[in-house]
């Protein structure tokens, strides 16, 4: 018999006033008491709404109803079997759009808590050591011992999509090769999205035990630059698996965006998160500003006022355009952001930054919005309020406006085609216009979510698998 | 990891670190950079391209001791290794068509000027080099500037060369009826804005190599963005070199004062830090 209390198991949280002077995780995890009594809200439906609503299709029910027996390790073999990350999505998922707000417990009271139990049964599985990469479910898996007769294929970016992109052409017995820009692996898991979100020994742990799997991770490699997607081939990569993403920081064009003490939110946290600027023994420099002004509504843009809360801000603002209920951000880090004393300054959109004498920011000019017919992407679109402005005394100003897909390796590869908003072209979701180019994750979709860039992942190292045996 | 194979003080605070790198060394261009991240706790730092060799699989740096990172830098001698080398980045300088030209450094500039004058001599070019310095101590690449370029060393005390500030010597060079096609000029960014003016009074194309503050080097976090002709550009992939009658100087060189104050505290630190580690290693 299900439980059939009405709303989710709590999860043991840092109290807000004392987590936003910290970098620790906000939200503590459950013991496998509270993990059970959770699991046990599952009806377990015949036809399970929640499995759809994953974009890698998690067998939901079935691992739900081994975490009610506390077959925890068991549990997370079900998760990895089609999730390669699971530590990580169980953290960053919108997981209220998908399997939890398909869950029909959530239609008299809150869905089951999907997400925590999928952290839960990774946190536990990387604890008791049985944290593995290797999925189980492929047949073609010559185990983890290289050879030098393995085909080689190459992956370009080591966010989450070339991870799982790597991690499934490794089980299929390929020699991967991850080339990334950066000089640390993990794209946005590393440099986007901060520590009291995801820990980023978690994210260091899932790409040791791909290393520990065969795939080689080489950074301080910028494909277009050092090595050309052709010259790829030449040395003897058989594909490409183009996974960049999304990384172009877009402005707004408004004046003064260039003054002292406006960051794009790309900046400031690749500031705090791969270079550590919280952190007094690391060498690098940020702006502790005492009023900050995050332009967005985005997860990034919570990230952003929640990393300058942390940084010791008095004030630090959310300026929105639309309306709470159409912010993109997940329900989660806007509960948290608000509980963390983020003040929020919906229906407003800035027009103007304004400077000292020195170039610094002195204030930004705002202008109120009324909501006015759904657009076509069904949200309301904001219109000006006339002669509504007023002026906002902050000292930084961070951009959190959305990205765009890089666009060297487009300008390096003759024959790659991408679309008017940088995104490559592809006919089925990953197989781009060369031969022997696959690509996904942000850099087909533009900039998505976590777990949509590792299905992409998984798909990419399927169709890169049958492309191989269909030129043997 | 990147091992340094060589390194030679060429004035004082003025380092030239020869480094191991084939892959980069393969595909270096004048004009482009690296950015290299010299230890764990460093920040990741830009730095142009001073030479390359590819049979040898070498590329040339150099580097003024002026902040932490630097600093922690100059700390590694040969046979040491450098943790992160990332590069070749930017854009290379297009030189091509060019037959007279005034090649101009400002201090540290020189060394990024100089390779620039080469190549152009290399491809036929007549070129004059004006180099500036602060004083005598200060000047670095002399005889190698010699070789390929018509050199004139001007000097803010009048210690070595002539007395005075570039722009005097490319006015006088002009006033004499010198035509020149293009000028580059490579230093501190107020020496780039006064040539830059100066040369647009005769109307004399000019390329400028811009230094801000980056990060990534990719095009990822805009830190390094200008503004030129109105727009805003990205150093990092759209330059390092525009055109100096379109740069913005000023904002340059307020957004390069960004973190000033911050970087004399975390120089402190680092010589509160590294003269503890002295003393508990008993080396004082
Ligand atoms: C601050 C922030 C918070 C977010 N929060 C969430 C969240 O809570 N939940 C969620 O689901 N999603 C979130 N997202 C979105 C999510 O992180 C992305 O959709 C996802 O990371 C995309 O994965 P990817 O593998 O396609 O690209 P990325 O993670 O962007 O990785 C691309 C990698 O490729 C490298 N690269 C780029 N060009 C080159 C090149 N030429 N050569 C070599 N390497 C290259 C980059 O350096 C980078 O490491 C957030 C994003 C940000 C920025
Ligand atoms: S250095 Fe980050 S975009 Fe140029």
């Amino acid at each position: 018999m299900a439980n059939m209390q009405k709303n989710k198991t709590p999860m043991r949280e840092q109290l807000p006033e004392v987590r936003n002077k910290n970098w620790e995780e906000v939200a503590c995890g459950y013991t496998p008491e509270e993990a059970m009594n959770e699991a046990a809200r599952c009806l377990g439906c015949k036809d399970p709404l929640c499995r759809k609503g994953c974009p890698v299709s998690v067998r939901i029910p079935e691992f739900l109803s081994l975490v009610t027996k506390g077959e925890f390790a068991e549990a997370y073999r079900v998760i990895r079997s089609t999730n390669s990350l699971p530590a990580i999505s169980g953290r960053v998922c919108p997981q209220e759009t998908q399997c939890e707000g398909k869950c029909v417990r959530g239609l008299k009271g809150e869905p089951v808590a999907i997400g925590r139990l999928e952290r839960f049964c990774a946190d536990y599985a990387m604890a008791e050591g049985e944290a593995s990469t290797c999925s189980g479910s492929c047949t073609s898996c010559t185990g983890c011992t290289a050879s030098s007769d393995k085909i080689k294929v190459a992956v370009v970016g080591s966010g989450p999509a070339g991870l799982s992109c790597a991690g499934d052409l490794a089980a299929r017995g390929y020699a991967v090769t991850v080339f990334e820009a950066l000089h640390k692996a993990g794209g946005v898991l590393v440099y986007g999205i901060p520590e009291f979100r995801l820990p980023k020994d978690i994210v260091a742990k899932e790409i040791r035990s791909l290393e520990d799997q065969g795939v080689e991770i080489q950074t301080d490699m910028v494909i277009g630059k050092i090595l050309s997607v052709d010259e790829l081939f030449t040395l003897g990569y058989q594909a490409v698996f183009i996974a960049s993403g999304a990384g172009l920081p877009k402005f707004m064009g408004i004046e003064g965006e260039n003054a002292n003490g406006v960051y794009s939110a790309n900046e400031f946290l690749t500031r705090i998160n791969l270079m550590k600027a919280y952190r007094e023994d690391y060498g690098t420099p940020i702006r502790k500003g005492k009023a900050v002004a995050v332009v967005g509504g985005g997860n990034v843009a919570m990230d952003a006022a929640r990393s300058a809360k942390r940084l010791g801000a008095e004030h630090v603002y959310i300026i929105y355009r639309r309306g709470e209920k159409e912010m993109p951000a997940r329900r989660e880090e806007i509960h948290h952001a608000k509980e963390e004393g983020i003040e929020f300054l919906l229906l407003t959109n800035p027009t103007k930054i304004n400077t000292d004498e020195t170039g610094n920011v002195s204030s930004i000019t705002c202008i109120r919005m009324a909501l006015g017919e759904p657009d076509a992407s069904g949200r309301r679109s904001p219109i000006a309020v006339e002669g509504s402005e007023y002026d906002l005394t902050v000292d930084t100003v961070i951009i959190a406006m959305g990205t765009a897909p890089n666009p060297l390796i487009r300008m390096t590869t003759p024959g790659l085609e991408t679309d008017k908003r940088g995104c490559f072209v592809t006919s089925d979701g990953t197989t781009t216009t060369r031969e022997g180019v696959f690509a996904g994750g942000d850099a087909v979709t533009g900039a998505a979510t976590v777990i949509l860039a590792m299905g992409a992942g998984r798909d990419a190292a399927e169709k890169i698998d049958q492309y191989i045996k269909s030129k043997q | 990891m990147i091992k340094i194979i060589k390194k030679e003080k060429l004035a004082e605070g003025v380092t030239r670190l020869v480094l191991n790198a084939p892959l980069i060394a393969q595909k270096a261009m004048a004009g482009q950079f690296v950015i290299l991240r010299p230890t764990e706790k460093g920040e990741r730092i830009p730095l142009t391209i001073a030479d390359y060799h590819r049979e040898r699989g070498e590329l040339t740096v150099i580097y003024q001791t002026v902040g932490r990172t630097t600093a922690e830098l100059d700390t590694l001698g040969e046979g040491d290794s450098i943790l992160n080398v990332a590069g070749p980045l930017g854009k290379a300088s297009e030189l091509e068509g060019m037959k007279k030209v005034a090649v101009i450094g400002g201090g540290l500039g020189c060394a990024i000027a100089y390779p620039q004058a080469k190549a152009l001599h290399e491809k036929g070019a007549d070129v004059d080099m004006i180099a500036g310095f602060r004083s005598r101590e200060l000047i670095i690449l002399e005889d190698e500037m010699r070789a390929c370029a018509k050199l004139t060393i001007m000097t803010d005390d009048g210690s070595y060369g002539q007395k005075g500030l570039v722009t005097d010597a490319l006015k006088e060079k002009i006033l004499r009826g010198v035509s020149y096609d293009t000028v580059i000029a490579i230093g501190p960014p107020i020496m780039m804005k006064y040539v830059s003016l100066l040369t647009k009074e005769y109307g004399i194309r000019t390329i400028v190599s811009m230094n801000p503050i980056m990060i990534d080097g990719t095009g990822m976090c805009g830190g390094c963005r200008l503004t030129v002709d109105g727009k805003t550009k990205f150093a990092c992939v759209d330059g390092p070199d525009f055109d100096g009658h379109l740069v913005d100087f000023d904002e340059l060189m307020r957004r390069n004062a960004t973190y000033r104050s911050d970087e004399q505290e975390q120089m402190k630190r680092f010589h509160e830090c590294n003269l503890f580690k002295g003393i508990r290693q008993g080396e004082v």
